[in-house]
């Protein structure tokens, strides 16, 4: 049924939708949040959470500065992240800009990372601030060169002013041209629209217009994928399931440097969405720096030594 | 009017510019030499130390790529900052080791000039080590010594300040940064010298310094691969094999000192560079 059969599609009905849902307890989400984080997970439990948490990577490289080579040189850490430890698996995908697809698709299926999808962001990447057609084209020409998930931009103008509809049919519209062919991860930049009510109101809006995935930021602005923001976004797509029968996904990005930032992220996860949530087809971690950092981690928990920097790739 | 109470310090850890407690929330009690009760110091855990070594790392290139002269200057300006508070810590070592207030002057005066007399060194060790080579061919050869990385410091049981100040002052010296165990009997000279530091414009993470047991951190400062240097001056004779072997893994550069002021102490921390350049290019 289109829209889950939740909203028709017009202005109206989203409108009354978005605003029938009940606001945020800001303080309740913080201090949940904050208690979360204080649980320990040792021994048996990290290694099972650092093996996962490298599975949900979507490893990233946004910069101006990318090159073939360093696309391709993050490709092969995809594929192994550490060439010395053959138990360490792969990362869940490789996220790149748009023009770098083709180059990312081409290495990952030469070195035996066929399984490994291609993510590019997409719709004027990270402002959102073009046409429509030119959104369009952009994630057209990300899927012709083998993107397997669009990582598009909300216009958070038209979102703040209230022009909710603007922002669904853009989301509605990107899917369609993903139809069958590409994941579609909605970014919300949740940096930008400030309150936890308004994290809550994009979380459902984009879940109603199609996104496979919700996904809290660019990279670009902190804050960024904060726990509260992550928990209200979790429990977005927890109540969503019980309204529509499908598991929403979840992608925090921006800000989770570190094994304990990601564990910490795994606990949310488990504890507001639930166990259903804990693989890599409903919860990703875009990040850069993360992985070597989980990599060190492991290193320390198989040696009994702390690890350095130095033996690990730089990106 | 009800008498004044006084207001105690707590002595903290230092890391990254910053002054923590320990994440293990532990403490252990200090006396002085008549068994009277002094501080809580932190009893730092091995995560803060793994903490430190991340705030020393993130520092060190940006200290390394500081001028050497710009590097003295600040050396300079913590020896000002500590004449400035010679009484204070005159009184803590008097306090704690129950010296005779002269000799505790005194010690706080040679720890003055031994920061000195390292600032001088930061511009001058390379042309002390350094050197031109001769070689057979249009070249010219230069070896020059740059500084290691992450340095770890076990600071001596006795001297709280001076002891102290002759670990860290060479390591910092050359471009290194430092993550130093203060003195388990001794540790308040050390936690104050950190407030010192801390106004001297020394960049957030080149000094790091922990208090604790040296025979529960000792094996991790030798065992962290990210550690490339270790002054054990201050470490027990018996705790001495586990930690070389410890420090075997990643070739760690481990050295222990009887002299005070010595270049030595400078480039037992620094490594050799040489630069092949072509003549007439």
């Amino acid at each position: 049924m289109k829209y889950y059969g939740l909203v028709d599609g017009s202005d109206a009905s989203l409108k009354s939708f978005l605003n029938k849902l009940p606001g945020v307890d800001a303080v309740g989400a913080d201090a949940r949040a904050a208690m979360l984080a204080t649980r320990s997970i040792k021994t048996t439990s990290k290694r099972w959470a650092i093996d996962t948490a490298i599975t949900m990577v979507d490893l990233t490289t946004l910069e101006g500065a990318d090159t073939e080579g360093k696309v391709q040189a993050l490709c092969a850490k995809a594929v192994r992240p550490d060439p010395t430890d053959l138990s360490v698996p792969s990362v869940g995908a490789v996220c790149v800009y748009n023009d770098m697809v083709s180059v990312a698709r081409k290495h990952l299926d030469s070195i035996g990372g066929a399984h490994i999808p291609v993510a590019a962001v997409s719709t004027a990447f990270p402002s959102g601030r073009a046409s429509m057609k030119v959104k369009i084209q952009d994630t057209q020409d990300a899927i012709d060169a083998g993107a397997g998930e669009i990582d598009m931009v909300i216009d958070r103008g038209a979102f703040l002013s209230g022009n909710y509809i603007e922002v669904f049919n853009e989301i509605v519209a990107i899917k369609e041209i993903c139809g069958d062919k590409a994941h579609l991860k909605v970014i919300f930049e949740t940096g930008e629209l400030v309150t936890y009510d308004n994290v809550r109101k994009a979380s459902y809006l984009a879940m109603l217009a199609g996104a496979d995935f919700i996904k809290t930021s660019t990279g670009k602005i902190a804050p960024a994928a904060t726990p509260p923001v992550v928990l209200v976004m979790l429990e977005a797509v927890r109540d969503f399931y019980e309204m529509a029968g499908v598991r929403i996904g979840v992608k925090p990005a921006g800000g989770i440097r570190n094994t304990k930032d990601a564990i910490k992220q795994l606990v949310l996860v488990n504890e507001t969405a639930g166990p259903e949530w804990l693989t890599p087809s409903l919860f990703r971690i875009g990040a850069s720096a993360l992985l070597n950092d989980l990599l060190m981690q492991r290193m320390k928990m198989d040696d009994g030594y702390y690890a350095s920097p130095q033996y690990v790739t730089i990106d | 009017m009800s008498k004044r109470i006084d207001v105690k310090k707590t002595y903290k850890l230092f890391i990254g510019g910053a002054f923590p407690r320990t994440e293990s929330g532990r403490t252990y009690e200090v006396k002085n030499s008549r068994g009277v009760f002094i501080a809580n110091p932190c009893l730092a855990s091995r995560k803060d130390l793994k903490d430190a070594v991340v705030a020393a790392r993130a520092a060190q290139s940006g200290w390394a790529h500081a001028t050497a002269y710009n590097r003295g200057q600040i050396l300079y300006r913590i020896a000002e900052m500590l004449e400035g508070r010679r009484d204070q810590f005159a009184a803590e070592i008097c306090e704690l080791t129950g010296v005779t207030p002269r000799k505790a002057q005194e010690e706080v005066e040679a720890s003055i000039d031994l920061l000195v007399w390292y600032a001088g060194w930061t511009d001058k060790i390379s042309a002390l080590d350094g050197a031109t080579n001769p070689v057979a061919g249009p070249y010219y050869n230069f070896t020059i010594p740059e500084a290691l990385g992450v340095v770890g410091f076990i600071a001596p049981k006795k001297s709280a300040l001076l002891g102290f100040v002759a670990g860290i002052a060479p390591i910092i010296a050359s471009g290194n940064t430092v993550i130093a165990l203060a003195s388990e009997n001794a540790p308040l000279s050390a936690m104050s010298l950190a407030e010192v530091i801390a106004t001297s414009d020394l960049p957030a993470g080149v000094v790091n310094i922990l208090t604790g047991k040296s025979s529960e951190l000792a094996p991790w400062f030798a065992s962290h691969m990210d550690i490339d240097g270790l002054d054990i001056s201050g470490l027990d004779a018996k705790l001495v094999t586990e930690i070389k072997k410890g420090g075997a893994q990643n070739l760690k550069r481990i050295h222990s000192f009887k002299e005070v002021a010595s270049p030595g102490r400078i480039l037992a921390f620094m490594e050799s560079k040489t630069v092949w350049h072509p003549i007439g290019v």
